[in-house]
């Protein structure tokens, strides 16, 4: 029998693996990655530096010992040229490989805003482990740092890098922190503690050119001004990795299309993770991926399921001012409404039909994410 | 007395310390946490928590 192969060794390819074996310990599952396969904790690569961990230090588990724990032929360092439906076969540096399923979880690429000046192709991205040991390394001689984009890993940087004794701006052109998953008042929460550990905003602008200084970069920005740090990092967001898929004629929206049994337009074949797109939405975060990986393991041991996502709050790692946040849609119909304002904000979101349908919490409230979480699922 | 650690997001349980800020005591062995709690870092549920060191 054929193996059902998995794409990917982040967190959605081990978590549909994983979950896979605590229901069958037979069937026989090919993991391909071009990475190195180690097992490590995405999430903590923008928190890890006031941790004082290292890249070697984040490996959780070995790839070596993933395959024994897991009992699945790994193979790393691989990458696919293409998909050939047809005959259910994978063409990879490694040889060409046979499928029974095939699961795609290939991750996202980070978005990079073309930017002018002799220096734009060393302006850093930090998405897998070796991105991250190399800011380490640029980190090692480095006293400033600046960060393109305020959002959820652009902040998480600011407040770690801070903490740590690096001085950060972070350029955004939008009005205040975390503008995609909330409302102004609760983003702007966050200007103040984070400003407080030395972090310092720049919104309403953008950078523009990146060129070799003496020491570091000099950067120009949309208004004009000049800036000099010696680190550029780009924290815009994420790009859903489809090539692959829209080349072997899946269907492709934003991300891979996929329905509730993360199943794609090709029946045999399924996708999960920060590649994937169900019902319009990609989730590159954390939970998502671990309900869509639950629910997949189940539908690839030959049960009819679906996934079924709960309420699912997103932390955002900000010690200086801790987050949580149940996103509402960008295009959600509704009102956002404060409860209670103090060291921080409680808002909710009251949709059309006059129902909770998000909430953010932050500061000395987001201790309150459980509660709020149960008031969203009834 | 164990500590245990979040396979996704790294978080560190430590039974000796407990999580007093949630409401779990000092001394508190894993297996006496409610199922239903979750990781305060990513939210991820107690099955998916693996022990690194005794």
């Amino acid at each position: 029998m054929n193996p059902i192969i998995v794409l990917g060794s982040g967190l959605a390819g081990y978590t549909v693996v994983r979950e896979l074996r605590k229901l069958n310990r037979d069937i026989p599952i090919t993991l391909v990655t071009r990475d190195n396969g180690d097992y490590y904790s995405k999430p903590m690569l923008s928190n890890a530096f006031a941790q004082n961990k290292d890249a070697v230090g984040l490996v959780l588990t070995k790839a070596a010992d993933m395959a024994k724990q897991l009992d699945i032929r790994l193979l790393v360092e691989t990458d696919v040229h293409a998909i050939h439906r047809d005959s259910k076969r994978l063409d990879t540096t490694s040889g060409m490989l046979e499928y029974d399923k095939l699961v795609l979880a290939l991750g996202a690429d980070p978005i990079r805003i073309p930017l002018q000046g002799d220096a734009a192709d060393e302006v850093l991205s930090v998405n897998d482990l070796a991105d991250y040991a190399k800011l380490r390394v640029a980190l090692g001689a480095a006293k400033s740092i600046a960060i393109m984009g305020g959002g959820l890993i652009g902040c998480e940087f600011a407040n770690d890098l801070a903490t740590a004794g690096y001085t950060v701006s972070v350029i955004d052109p939008g009005a205040y922190p975390l503008a995609s998953l909330m409302p102004e008042k609760a983003g702007r929460q966050l200007l103040e503690p984070l400003s407080r550990i030395g972090v310092t905003w720049r919104f309403g602008t953008s950078v523009q050119c990146v060129n070799k200084a003496t020491s570091g970069y000099a950067l120009t920005l949309a208004d004009g001004s000049a800036m000099q740090a010696d680190i550029v990092l780009s924290a815009v967001g994420l790009r859903p990795r489809t090539q692959l898929a829209r080349d072997a004629g899946i269907t492709v929206n934003r991300g891979i299309v996929v329905d509730e049994r993360l199943c794609t337009s090709d029946t045999s074949i399924h996708a999960l993770g920060d590649c994937a797109e169900i019902e319009g939405k990609v989730l590159p975060f954390v939970l998502p991926i671990m309900h869509a990986g639950r629910a997949l393991a189940r539908v690839l041991n030959g049960e009819d399921t679906k996934v079924v996502f709960p309420a699912m709050p997103v932390v955002v790692k900000t010690p200086a001012h801790p987050v949580a946040v149940s996103p509402v849609a960008r295009d959600a119909v509704g009102v956002w409404q404060e409860l209670a304002s103090g060291r921080g904000v409680k808002m909710e979101f009251i949709d059309a039909l006059n129902k909770l349908s998000g909430f953010v919490l932050t500061g000395e409230y987001a201790g309150e994410r459980n509660e709020m979480a149960k008031r969203l699922a009834v | 007395m164990k500590v245990w650690q979040c396979v996704v997001c790294g978080f560190i349980y430590d039974e000796k310390a407990g999580m007093p800020e949630e409401g779990i005591k000092p001394g508190t062995a894993w297996a006496d946490i409610p199922e239903n709690w979750a990781c305060p870092d990513c939210g991820v549920a107690k099955a998916d928590f693996e022990m690194v060191e005794v």
